[in-house]
């Protein structure tokens, strides 16, 4: 035991030299440092000022290398300071980001990190706060928090990454493994459905959902940068290459030649086609989309994507054009709509009870139900 | 319609313990007959009001006849014409239907009485569905209450009076009477079904099976039906003005003021004006119908207990609780943030510190326990005091949670207001089974501080002792209320706000390690040398950005670590900063008035007020008894060794199957004995004297190590 610091030896009162009152701090408003720094300007930063001191851990050749270099691309380009951002994290491979961000970050347990963000996100709402996540830790051991956060709209950016494997447990199937997966757990074949996390996160009416690969940088960037400018729940399903448990999942879809055929961008506004020449397109027929030749139906038949329709059935739809990555399948933003986040909601009301009852005074509140006095 | 009193016992025995004292069975605490305990009050010096009459039976007028004969009572005070009797305390009953409004019933009846000044406790004891058959078993529902004018402890043993809505809540009841007492049925509710339904074979009213007690038979329903008729209430809900006619009648038996009750039921029914004149007149016609009815020879005076000066309040434990989580923010100069997934017992703080938002409190109706907590830890990641509630359940689905707190080394409290288990077990029962889970029910080693309070008014001080631990040394804390708690009462003396203690801690604002070329950076695990607490560095301040997680880290820096060399470290000073706080917190007392104590009963928890009534019956039998109560279970005061060594026999009473005893036994090497009691309700003082006589009386029998039990000895 050669550590720095051991009880009664610690180089003497730094951590408490270090510290301040919080003084001032009025209960209930939110702890000092955070209105303090929004009034400074933001520093001009490189992705080197995001990336912290830890070695990378991954598996070499993760798709996780290519999202957190994304992701560390974007920082500077947000105009948000390091201190004011978290990352919390569950449990997972795709959990080890924040350990790799120079901001502050939360590595929980498994499934819980939408929880935690909720009791942050409400009681620091001016706080820029990412939850990674993978499909086993946001779908299965999670799946209820991810649900109640993106119905309560709380203001966090999830990305989730989705490799369809359980990696970080050395390959047992997940809840979005195709049927049939044959892994440690199943050697006769999974037999669970799957499900799609945007059809999930459409089904819970999340205000923003978005979905992007690890192959293509620049998407990434852009779907992030929607995302985090989103007021709100932002849920971006990532489709990720395990190159270890599950290597080439998404090679039917993700691959240089198959992208431009199965690939269908979704552009706000615009009629829903792909194909080197955009020769297929979408429509919406009975209630379902389908993928059709656009010079079998023309132009004017294919349904055109509006990313901020309050009814997300079409979103939905859409999400449900592909049963899994081998057949053409869209990705960009689904669904972009406008909804009071959770925290300003929770804060609107204390404050409104501030103004009409004023600030709390505990003698008063000792004293309000019947008393008496004894002399 | 008769009073059939019919008991041999004296009127006074039957109604409380009347002040002349007097071979009267003692049915509250101790003090009025015992002689040698110390009430407050005048107990002995008190004169009665007025002559007492004979206990001569009266003739009932028929129903209708008191609500016939005008609202007499309209706030005159008390009982112009019937003698005056005084009580120096009594214990009563009100037992009917769920749907009945027993447990509003009774807290009107015990908010009047603490207007009054008297001393008090409260005992609701309710089944956990909310609307069970009508007139069953298991649908009764029954609040019991001591009023006394000398200072008392618990809610009392038996009943001087019951008040039965149905058969049901008779047959449910009875048992617990002793012979003498008094008994109050709605004869309307003891027709042949209702009778069928309560297992009645014969009316017990009719069959001599409560020959024993004086019983007074009265028929509420029909006369508050007749009563409400000018309200213009429909017939079938004119009948659920029935509590309020019951209230009326014991309201007048024993002289309570009834304007807090006319007062209360104009506020709380001031949207409904129709239910508020029903309520009204039921309650008012119960008034009467005591006064013109003859029933009683005369009526009982309380007097205001001597309690210390002050102002008081009436309070509960969870509301106390509520509001010392409200302090414990003003005092730390931190917003309250309650993340909590409803459960009972303990739904009650959620709903009063959701009305706190002026306080700046934030609460989350969590999607289940698990996120209650994890919210709350969020909350206190950002700086914010978090706390969740729960009972053993979700306690149970909070533990990885715990252990993460324990290993982020955040300030996070986690209130477990216990009740019956295993599984859903009693929902509304009580119990002290949880302990043995606070303190190890987490994977590895994961050491979480403990407190409990003892008494509704402690809960307040006990949150604000909790969050001075979490704070100061960055903790999670655990604190074990239970039912009995929860929703039991008591005079509370308001506590002086200036006098509350300052338990602010500050952030962390500056890097605090210096590297070897000379400059700072954060190290998040830097240990104050004293407390061994981390710094709190929250999200938005500036160079102090850093890591931290559930992981294993490195002493210091905080970096992942896997060494196992660092992970022994970090074990080790995870314990040794809890065990620390018992520096830090209050040695335990002592009550030895003879300094010479033969035995030692040492108690936590809600069990203070049994124990302490108890032991102080047994004094008065000549035993030479101790108590010490425990509040800090985690880490043990420092002076506990040297206390529990000091006796030579220990008696550890629990509403379990002895877990604390087996701590004390375990950490102290004590032969300590258990007394156990898991029968859902708390213990009665009885029981805790029988047990310290037995104790004293033939410890050398009992084999090492061995248990009593409450149901051996009553």
């Amino acid at each position: 035991m050669t550590d720095t610091v051991t009880p009664g030896l610690a180089a003497a009162g730094t951590a408490a030299a270090a510290a301040t009152t919080p003084g001032a701090a009025t209960p209930g408003a939110a702890p000092s440092g955070a209105t303090a720094a929004s009034a400074r300007p933001v520093a001009v930063t490189t992705k080197k000022d995001w990336t912290s001191d830890q070695e990378v851990r991954w598996c070499p050749g993760c798709g996780d290398y290519s999202i957190l270099t994304a992701v560390q691309m974007l920082m500077p380009e947000l105009g948000v300071r390091r201190e004011d951002t978290v990352f919390v994290s569950g449990i997972g491979c795709s959990s080890r980001f924040p350990y790799y961000m120079s901001t502050y970050g939360m590595h929980s347990i498994h499934g819980r990190a939408p929880a935690i963000a909720t009791g942050l996100a409400v009681s620091r709402p001016e706080l820029d706060i990412w939850v990674i996540t993978g499909d086993g830790d946001a779908l299965s051991i999670g799946g209820n928090h991810l649900l109640h956060a993106l119905r309560r709209n709380v203001n966090l950016t999830i990305l989730l990454f989705n490799n369809q494997i359980y990696g970080l447990t050395k390959g047992q199937y997940s809840p979005t493994s195709e049927p049939g997966k044959v892994t440690k757990s199943t050697p006769f074949g999974s037999l669970d459905h799957p499900y799609n996390p945007v059809s999930l996160a459409l089904g819970a009416e999340a205000t923003f959902v978005a979905r992007t690969h690890d192959m293509d940088r620049k998407h990434m960037m852009e779907t992030f940068r929607r995302a985090h400018a989103h007021r709100g729940a932002s849920l971006v399903e990532i489709y990720q290459n395990c190159n270890v448990f599950n290597d080439g999942a998404f090679d039917a879809i993700l691959t240089k030649d198959a992208r431009p055929q199965m690939l269908i961008p979704l552009q706000d506004g615009e009629p829903i086609r792909f194909g080197p020449e955009g020769e297929r397109g979408v429509v919406i027929e009975d209630g379902t989309a389908r993928v059709v030749e656009v010079a079998e139906v023309g132009v004017d038949a294919l349904a055109v994507h509006d990313e901020h329709r309050e009814d997300p059935s079409l979103a939905f739809m859409l999400s449900r054009l592909a049963a899994g990555p081998y057949t053409p399948t869209p990705i960009g933003v689904f669904r972009d709509v406008e909804r009071a986040d959770y925290a300003s909601l929770v804060n609107g009301q204390v404050e409104a009870a501030m103004v009409e009852k004023g600030p709390g005074d505990l003698a008063s509140l000792l004293a309000s139900g019947s008393t008496w006095t004894v002399d | 319609m008769a009073d059939v009193a019919t008991g041999a016992q004296s009127p006074r025995a039957a109604l409380g313990t009347a002040v002349e004292g007097g071979p009267a069975p003692d049915p509250g605490d101790t003090a009025g007959t015992a002689g040698t305990a110390e009430p407050a009050g005048p107990a002995g010096t008190a004169e009665p009001a007025g002559p007492a009459g004979t206990a001569g039976p009266g003739d009932a007028p028929e129903p209708g006849d008191a609500a016939g004969g005008g609202l007499a009572a309209e706030g005159t005070g008390p009982t112009a014409g019937v003698p005056h009797r005084v009580l120096d305390q009594v214990v009563v009953r009100f037992a009917g239907d769920s749907g009945d409004g027993m447990q509003l019933t009774g807290d009107r009846f015990t908010t009047s009485s603490a207007m009054l000044g008297n001393d008090l406790s409260t005992l609701p004891d309710f089944p956990a569905e909310i609307r069970a058959p009508a007139g069953t078993l298991a649908g009764v529902s029954a609040f019991q209450v001591h009023i006394s004018d000398h200072d008392i402890l618990t809610p009392g043993d038996r009943p001087d009076v019951l008040v039965a809505m149905n058969p049901a809540a008779l047959r449910a009841n009875v048992g617990d009477l002793d012979p003498g007492a008094t008994i109050l049925v709605n004869t309307d509710a003891f027709e042949e079904r209702n009778l069928a339904k309560a297992g009645y074979a014969s009316n017990p009213l009719r069959d001599g099976t409560l020959d024993r007690f004086r019983v007074l038979e009265v028929a509420m329903t029909s006369m508050t039906m007749e009563a409400v008729k000018p309200s213009g209430t429909k017939p079938r809900d004119a009948e659920r003005s029935k509590n309020f006619f019951a209230l009326g009648l014991v309201s007048f038996m024993y002289t309570r003021p009834v304007e807090p009750t006319l007062a209360w039921i104009a506020g709380r029914f001031a949207r409904t004006p129709m239910v508020a004149q029903a309520n009204t007149l039921a309650f008012k016609a119960g008034w009467n119908f005591g006064e013109t009815a003859e029933l009683f020879d005369s009526v009982y005076e309380v007097r205001p207990a001597h309690l210390e000066p002050g102002t008081y309040t009436n309070i509960s434990g969870n509301t106390a609780m509520a509001w010392g989580l409200v302090a414990a923010g003003q005092l730390a100069r931190l917003p309250v943030f309650l993340g909590s997934y409803p459960i009972t017992p303990a739904s009650d703080i959620l709903h009063e510190l959701s009305k706190r938002k002026n306080f700046g409190v934030r609460t989350v109706q969590a999607e289940d326990e698990i996120a209650g907590i994890g919210a709350a830890l969020g909350a206190a990641y950002g700086g914010a005091l978090g706390v969740t509630t729960t009972s053993g359940p979700g306690i149970a689905l909070k533990s990885e949670t715990m252990g993460l707190a324990v290993s982020l080394e955040l300030p996070l409290l986690i209130l477990d207001i216990q009740r019956g288990g295993p599984s859903t077990g009693l929902p509304t029962k009580t119990e002290q089974a949880d302990l043995l889970q606070a303190m190890f029910g987490r994977h590895g080693e994961s050491p979480i501080p403990i407190v409990a309070p003892a008494t509704p008014g402690d809960c307040f001080f006990v949150a604000i002792e909790a969050a001075r631990i979490a704070l100061k040394y960055r903790t999670p804390v655990l604190v074990l209320s239970d039912g009995y708690l929860a929703n039991g009462a008591e005079p509370w003396r308001l506590p002086v706000v200036e006098d509350l203690p300052d338990i602010s801690v500050p952030f962390a604002s500056e890097p605090n390690h210096r590297r070897d070329d000379g400059s700072y950076d954060f190290w998040p695990y830097l240990r104050d040398p004293v407390t061994l607490a981390r710094p709190w560095a929250v999200p938005g301040t500036s160079g102090l950005e850093h890591r931290i997680g559930g992981l294993e880290k490195a002493d210091g820096s905080g970096d992942v670590s896997y060494s196992p060399a660092n992970h022994e470290t970090m074990v080790r000073l995870r314990a040794a900063k809890v065990a620390g706080i018992a520096a830090d917190i209050a040695a335990l007392e002592v009550d030895d008035p003879g300094g010479n104590g033969e035995l030692l009963v040492l108690g936590w928890g809600s069990t203070y007020g049994a124990i302490t009534a108890g032991a102080r019956r047994a004094r008065a039998r000549g035993a030479k008894v101790a108590t010490a109560h425990l509040r800090h279970l985690n880490p043990f005061p420092p002076n506990l060794a040297e206390v529990v060594r000091g006796y030579e026999r220990v008696l550890v009473p629990e509403m379990n199957l002895g877990q604390l005893v087996r701590l004390v036994r375990a950490e102290l090497l004590v032969d300590a004995r258990a007394l156990s009691k898991v029968s859902g309700q708390p213990f009665r003082a009885g029981e805790i004297e029988a047990a310290i006589m037995e104790m004293l009386e033939a410890p050398a029998a009992r084999p090492v190590g061995s248990e009593l039990t409450a149901g051996s000895l009553s």
